[in-house]
Order: structure tokens, then sequence, then C-alpha cells
């Protein structure tokens, strides 16, 4: 059995008070294991994102225990343990592209002889080694992305949250970027949680997809994805690729169907 | 500075040389079409109260006072001195109002507590304030250039404040919660995102704030009795105005130029440290949109 690096028991989420009232998690059991690559899906409003942001400690559960690397989720935050890659790129538009990626290693104080190579290793790791020295407004999102994923693993997380990462590109370059994030994952030996409204995308990258259904936002099935570890454009054409998009959406219509 | 700043700056300078010739051409033309079809009003074309633009800038270059230096050496030199005041003035105004940005966004509470009043310090006018300072300045042995900077000052700071809070507020909640995902300081997030994002809007507040420094500068010296810079001139140019109107036009000509001068050196200063395209506190640019 592989160390877990997230543990949910029972894991709520209430926002607001009285008829106000949302609870946005409710009852969340989810083990993930160092090395998988977990897909969180389901419809808006479903807390999928509310979920990444508690294991990530952008938010604090209400109720439940919950652990990132066996601690609490706080410590894992102060231990530097996730790297987090939003919707928007969310880069500092008054920095190099290099400069960017070095914005961890500044705050968490790594040498400043060793922060322009390893920026540069990341750089190069996302195929944007030529863009070092480039402002963010000169890139297309798909790069800019890119410049958000290498900032991410900078500073080698063992864990890397994935909030909708490729949900403003277009299908084409989402491809590509899926592609990119399953060779990073291979090379780095990272977990990966990672937030999607897109069931192929889901598919085709994770080990495991999580799915959730809404109102109050919980786990409503977990689909093993037994295709081969290593994927490609090819795997986008296998029958068992398709059966797992046919299973995984049905799992999601039945979700819809029982509220409560 | 490269060749390109150059460039801007020729730009800068032909277009405002374009202006101020087409203004000329407009007054002496007004002058021109209102005597000839003798009309007064709004304004009566006569010499005493529009003086032709030529005698303005001939004022200039005759003596001030009788065997004296002309008169556009003894107002650069008042300008200087003024300048001078407005731009200590300016310093300390700016730092205390960035001061005073940076908490206000560190504490609500201490905005809700103060910002009222800082709201109010600047529906008091500037001739109410500026008495109190010289007389409390004097009693203290301040230098009489020194309360006529803190006048200044008094008019600066409060743009500075608003924008430099505006600023720091500016970045989006992911940037925030990207800090956070690096267990950043709270002085960290605040010198290496909050302060950077601030800047266009710091320099938009500064550039208002160098104009006002001038002003404050220049109703300063009245109360302090600050002889030698722009304000007393002007004073006593309008005093004399029946006598020589285009005395006070060339005072108030230099006393612009003034003004100008240093809200340029303040743009300047905004080239050199903010990027191109981040130059206007638009809003930030959600990199990829939705």
């Amino acid at each position: 059995m592989m160390p877990l690096v997230v543990e949910a028991y029972g894991v709520g989420k209430t926002f607001g008070s009285g008829s106000e009232r949302t609870e946005a998690l409710r009852g969340i059991d989810l083990q993930i294991s160092t090395g998988d690559f977990v897909s969180l899906i389901g419809p808006s409003g479903c807390g999928k994102s509310t979920l990444l942001r508690l294991i990530g400690d952008l938010a604090s559960p209400s109720e439940g225990a919950l652990k990132v690397n066996g601690k609490s989720p706080g410590q894992a935050r102060l231990d530097r343990d996730y790297g987090i890659v939003f919707q928007n790129a969310t880069l500092l538009d008054w920095r190099t592209v290099q400069k960017n990626v070095e914005l961890p290693l500044e705050i968490m104080d790594f040498p400043g002889t060793e922060r322009p190579a390893r920026a540069r290793d990341m750089l190069d790791l996302v195929q944007l080694g030529a863009f070092a020295e480039h402002f963010p407004w000169q890139l297309s999102g798909g790069m800019q992305q890119r410049v958000a994923i290498a900032r991410a693993l900078a500073f080698r997380p063992s864990l890397l949250l994935m909030d909708e990462p490729f949900g403003a590109l277009d299908e084409m370059t989402r491809e590509l970027m899926q592609q990119e994030v399953l060779r990073l994952w291979e090379e780095t030996d990272i977990s990966v949680v990672f937030v999607t409204h897109s069931i192929p995308e889901a598919v085709f990258l994770s080990t495991r997809v999580v799915v959730m259904s809404p109102r109050p936002g919980r786990i409503s099935h977990e689909i093993a994805v037994d295709l081969p570890r290593r994927r490609d454009d090819d795997t986008r054409e296998q029958g068992r690729y398709f059966e797992l998009i046919t299973e995984v959406r049905e799992a999601l219509r039945r979700g819809e169907g029982n509220t409560t | 500075m490269g060749t390109g700043t150059n460039r801007r700056v020729a730009r800068t300078g032909i277009s405002m040389l374009g202006v101020i010739v087409a203004f000329a051409i407009l007054w002496e033309g007004y002058k021109l079409i209102w005597t000839a079809l003798g009309w007064e009003s709004p304004v009566r074309p006569d010499n005493r109260t529009m003086p032709h633009t030529w005698d303005i800038v001939l004022t200039l270059f005759q003596p001030a006072q009788r065997n004296g230096p002309p008169l556009i050496l003894v107002e650069a030199r008042a300008a200087l001195l003024t300048l001078r005041e407005a731009f200590v003035g300016f310093v300390f105004g700016g730092a205390f109002g960035f001061g005073l940005g940076v908490l206000f966004v560190r504490s609500r509470t201490s905005e809700r507590a103060f910002m009222p009043y800082a709201v109010a310090s600047q529906t008091v006018p500037i001739l109410a304030i500026a008495p109190m300072v010289v007389v409390w300045g004097g009693r203290l042995d301040v230098p009489q250039w020194l309360t006529v900077s803190i006048i200044a000052a008094y008019l600066t700071f409060f743009p500075v404040a608003i924008n430099t809070l505006r600023g720091l507020r500016s970045p989006q909640a992911t940037a925030l919660e990207l800090m956070k995902s690096y267990a950043s300081s709270p002085r960290e997030t605040l010198w290496k995102l909050q302060v950077p994002a601030a800047m266009p809007y710091i320099f938009t507040a500064l550039k208002v704030s160098a104009a006002a420094s001038v002003i404050g500068a220049i109703v300063g010296e009245l109360p302090a009795g600050f002889r030698g810079g722009l304000g007393r001139d002007l004073l006593q140019f309008s005093q004399q105005f029946t006598a020589a109107p285009e005395k006070l036009f060339a005072a108030v000509l230099i006393a612009g130029l003034a003004g100008m001068a240093f809200v340029g050196l303040v743009t300047l200063a905004e080239h050199r440290w903010v990027a191109a395209g981040r130059r206007q506190p638009t809003e930030w640019r959600a990199e990829t949109g939705r």
C-alpha cells in the first residue's frame, strides 16, 4: 500500500448561516495515494473546487478529518507540500516569465544562486525555455498556463492541485496541455488532484475519477481508470477509453438524479 | 533611458509647443475680432485686460526692477525655490500617503477609524490650514521653507493614500491565494504582490500630487511671508495688474511651466519603473479570460 497524500473522513463544509446557509460538501471520504492522478468531476455547485481548496488550506472544513501528507492541511501548506494552478494563470505581469517562476523560490528563501537555474529547468520542462525573458502578456493563454505549471512545480512539491487549469483554453491547446501534464506527472512522480468539467479530460488524465454530485456536494461514484499508464493520442481512440467515458457520464447522470 | 524615451520626450515637446502656438493664435484672434466688432463680453479685448502675447513674452526679458536682471531670471529663480519646497512636501506627503494606504489595507479597523478624517482634511480649505501651520512652525523654529513644504505635503498625501489603497487591493483573489499557498508572510505578499500591482495607481496619484504640491507651495508662501518664491511675486503682480498686466501673465506662465516640469519628471520616473502596458491602472488583466 502506497502512503496516502490525502485522507478525508466525513469532511463537510458549510458556508454562511441561517437562511443564507449553504452546505457545499457533506460526508466526503477520500483517500489519494502517492503517485495517484485523481480527477474531481461534477456539475457546477458540486463542491469540487471547494474540496480542492480544503486540501490546499485555502478554506477550512466545517466538520470531519482531513489530512495532507499525514498532517493538517494548514501544516502541509506551511511546509510547502503542494503547488497549485488556477483556471487563470495568475502570472504577475510586471515580472518576466523567468521571474514569475522564481517567485515561489524567492518566498521560500531558496539561495539566490540556485533560483535562476531551477526556474530555467522548469521552463525547459514545460518547453518554454526560449520565452524566459518574455512578459506574460506576450504569451498565448496556453503558454501562460504552462508558466503557471512550471511555477507550481518549481519548488518540487509532492502534490499538485489543479483547479480547472485548462477550462479557458481551446480544444487543441487543451489536448496538448493534457499531454504535457501527463508527461510531467510521469517524470516527477508527483500526486495530482485535478478539478475539471470535462469527462474526456478526466478519463484521459486520471488513474481515478471521483464523480461528485451537488446539493449538498458529495462523492457519488469513484471510477478506477484501468487504461495503461502511458497515454497518448492513440489512447483517445481506444475502445476502453470510450467505455470509461460512458461510465463516467452515466455516473454523473445518476448523481444528478438522486438529489436529497 | 533609451532613444525611445528621448523620442517620446521630443514628441511631447513638439505637441506642447503646438498647443502654445495655437493658444496664442486664439488669444490674438479673439482680441482682433472682439475689437473690430466692439464686443466686450465675456472678456474685454483691450491691452489692460488681455495684453498681447508678444508683450507678455517681451516682459519676461525686460528687467523686473530698474537695472535689475530680466524678469525671466528672477521668476526662474523664484520657481526653483518654490519647486524645492514643493518637492520636499511631495516626498513627505507621498511617503505619508503611501504609509496610510498600507496601514488601511492591513487593517480595516484603522481604515474605518482614520479614513473619514483623511477625507475631512481635504475639505478644509488650504487657506485656513496654512496660517496655522505657519504659526506653529514659527513657535517651533521650523525653517520657513519647511513650513511651506508641510503645507504642500498636506495637499499631496490624500490622492496618494487613496490610490495606494486601491492599488494594493487590485490583485485578484487567486493571486492572494497563490501567495497563501506559498505560505508567504504578509510582508512578502505586500512587497512582492501588492505594491508592484499598485505602482500604476500610485504613479497616477503622484502626477496629481506633483501638481498639487506646487499649488500648495505657492499658497503656503503667502501666509508664511516667504520671499523669493513664486507665491509672493504672483501676489505682488496681481496687485499691480492694472498698471502692468503682462507681468502677472508672465509669472503665471512660469508657474505653469514649473508645475509641468515637475509632473513631467514624475512621468519620466513612471516610464522608468513601470513596464509598458501597465501604466494605466486598468483592472488586472485576466490572463486567459473566460
